[in-house]
């Protein structure tokens, strides 16, 4: 019990860090691009604006050929392209890009997904107006999408989270990391249990904050 | 007549379905004059939408020319697309308010697209929101709105950038009845006070028979019937305009009493209200030895003219043969001085209830 208590006191905090970085990391390069990836697919198929086949295809494919890859075969595939970018791949830094990788089209196809619940009937009004559609994107379409937006970034952190405990697993560092090295390798059942623990409150807490906040804008 | 401000020519619209190829509009041409309420109706899928969307390029005419104000619009694209639709009001049948944000914040979306600076958008919102008498209502939300407060929010925001062409699409079909009247109150104002030319289309013939001056009667993407309003429905020339004609205008001749009739020949009869119609019928009755009785009538108004319509019921005085050909006569007669004349049944009294009916019914459905 006292080791237990030790190694959390020694380690937990690093860990907790580093898992906060690679998730907080890859949550920010994932809900950027993965909307801007959105936006392509999602104005590519909308008969309204510009709608394109070819590049709704291109930009559908490789999304969907990543996130046809189980997270821990898209590690391993990226690990030497990771070493080749940062040296290390075995790194916070390493667990991160190799995150956002995966945080990117899955991302995308959630706020794709959020855009096209919009009404068309709300989005011809819009145009109607005469606005350009920056316009129409930033202050009709986007206030219509946030609710599912705030959920679909919700579920991309919580499943970063659950991914991050992988990156762990190849020595990247977080609390996945420690749960494995400690808990796992070294039969410290009580660090595995706190961490469980830990987890289990985190993603509450995150889901909670997130159902407060998509309530919050929905009107 | 004043160059029209807006004018199609020969416009058509197609698309492609999954593998069918739908011609939602074929070579429509019709024009309207600035300042009047132009009107177009027709049962659903007869491709009015489509159409009127093709004034403000929503729907991009696959044929044909869009001309606004003697100018081709047609091509038009980018900012010049922006512009013209500036210039052009939209009223929806479902409101399409953005609904995560305030009243006031759907107006300033069109004003910031009228590229009206950040300190006049303000106290504009609260002109237009007084305007639709909604100025209590900025901070609001849509959905906290009735149906028929958030027409007006939208005809607000239609109107933010001081266009001279509002469109509106079925803009009362979601509404009830006098919701319907207090929204057509208001854009007959805006239409007077405003000047500004209105394109409504709709499906509801009461709407188009308190608003329109004019009006283009479509059927499967063609205008098949124009003209005022008033001529349209009073002598319809086709069978579409009289189906749309008799839905509205024809009368039901109680159920209940139709057995007790006695044997004659039941008629519908349409007729100007303005022309002294009493006299027709006793002159009728009194030259061809028939009795007339009426049964059922009503007057419709299209602006301040009225359509009447009788249902009569025309027995013979005398008996056999000689009765039947006075009443074949008096029927000529009528028919000759009215506007529609119908015959909706000839049998005997047994007969008469279901086939009335039955007539009544195919008109309904067709």
């Amino acid at each position: 019990m006292n080791g237990t208590v030790e190694i959390l006191r020694e380690h937990l905090g690093q860990a907790l860090w580093d898992t906060f970085v690679m998730v907080g990391i890859a949550t920010v390069v994932g809900v950027v691009l993965g909307t801007a990836l959105a936006l392509v697919l999602y104005l590519t198929e909308t008969r309204l604006f510009t709608p394109n086949r070819v590049v709704n295809a291109v930009v559908g494919f490789v999304v969907n050929a990543i996130r046809s890859l189980p997270f821990l075969i898209l590690l391993v595939v990226l690990i030497p392209l990771i070493a080749l970018l940062i040296g290390d791949p075995y790194t916070p830094t390493g667990g991160a890009i190799a995150l956002s990788i995966a945080a990117v089209p899955f991302f995308a196809r959630i706020a794709q997904s959020a855009f096209a619940e919009v009404d068309p009937g709300l989005l011809e009004a819009a145009i109607a107006t005469g606005a350009p559609l920056r316009q129409v994107i930033a202050r009709a379409i986007f206030p219509q999408a946030l609710p599912s937006f705030i959920r679909g970034v919700v579920l991309t952190v919580i499943s970063l989270i659950g991914y991050s405990a992988m990156v762990g697993t190849i020595g990247a560092g977080g609390i996945g990391d420690l749960a494995i090295q400690y808990g796992y390798n070294r039969y410290e059942t009580g660090v595995l249990v706190a961490i469980v623990v830990l987890l289990v409150v985190l993603v509450q807490a995150i889901q909670w904050i997130g159902d407060r906040l998509a309530a919050r804008v929905t009107h | 007549m004043a160059a029209p401000i807006i004018e199609l020519d020969d416009v058509s619209v197609t698309f492609r379905e999954g593998g069918r190829t739908v011609d939602a509009v074929r070579h429509v041409s019709l024009n309207v004059q600035p300042g009047e309420i132009f009107g177009i109706v027709g049962f659903s899928g007869a491709g009015k939408s489509t159409l009127v969307r093709t004034v403000n390029l929503l729907e991009r005419p696959t044929g044909g020319r869009v001309v606004i104000d003697g100018q081709d619009v047609t091509q038009l694209r980018g900012r010049q697309l922006r512009e013209l639709r500036k210039s052009i009001g939209f009223v929806f049948q479902g409101f399409n308010l953005i609904g995560n944000v305030t009243v006031g914040a759907n107006i300033d979306f069109a004003l910031r697209a009228g590229g009206v600076p950040k300190e006049r958008r303000r106290a504009r919102t609260r002109e237009l929101l007084d305007l639709v008498g909604l100025g209590q209502k900025a901070d609001s939300y849509p959905s906290s709105l009735s149906g028929g407060q958030q027409q007006r929010v939208s005809i607000a925001r239609a109107l933010a950038n001081e266009p001279r062409i509002l469109l509106c699409d079925e803009a009362t079909s979601a509404l009830d009845v006098e919701t319907t009247e207090e929204i057509l109150a208001l854009l007959r104002r805006i239409n007077r006070e405003l000047g500004i030319t209105i394109v409504f289309i709709t499906h509801q013939l009461e709407v188009a028979q308190r608003l329109f001056d004019r009006v283009a009667v479509m059927e499967h993407g063609e205008v098949i019937e124009q003209g005022t309003t008033f001529d349209v429905f009073a002598e319809p020339t086709h069978e579409t305009t009289k189906a749309l004609a008799e839905r509205f205008l024809g009368v039901a001749v109680p159920r209940q009493l139709l057995p007790e009739l006695p044997a004659g020949r039941l008629i519908e009869l349409r007729y100007r209200g303005d022309a002294a119609f009493e006299p027709i019928i006793s002159t009728v009755a009194q030259h061809h030895a028939v009795a007339v009785n009426v049964l059922h009538g009503t007057i419709e108004y299209f602006g301040t003219r009225p359509v009447g319509t009788l249902v009569v019921l025309v027995t013979a005085t005398q008996p056999g043969q000689d009765g039947a050909r006075a009443v074949d006569e008096a029927l000529d007669d009528l028919a000759g001085r009215v506007l529609g004349f119908r015959e909706l049944t000839s049998r005997t009294a047994d007969g008469i209830g279901l086939e009335v009916d039955e007539v009544l019914e195919q008109e309904v459905t067709a």
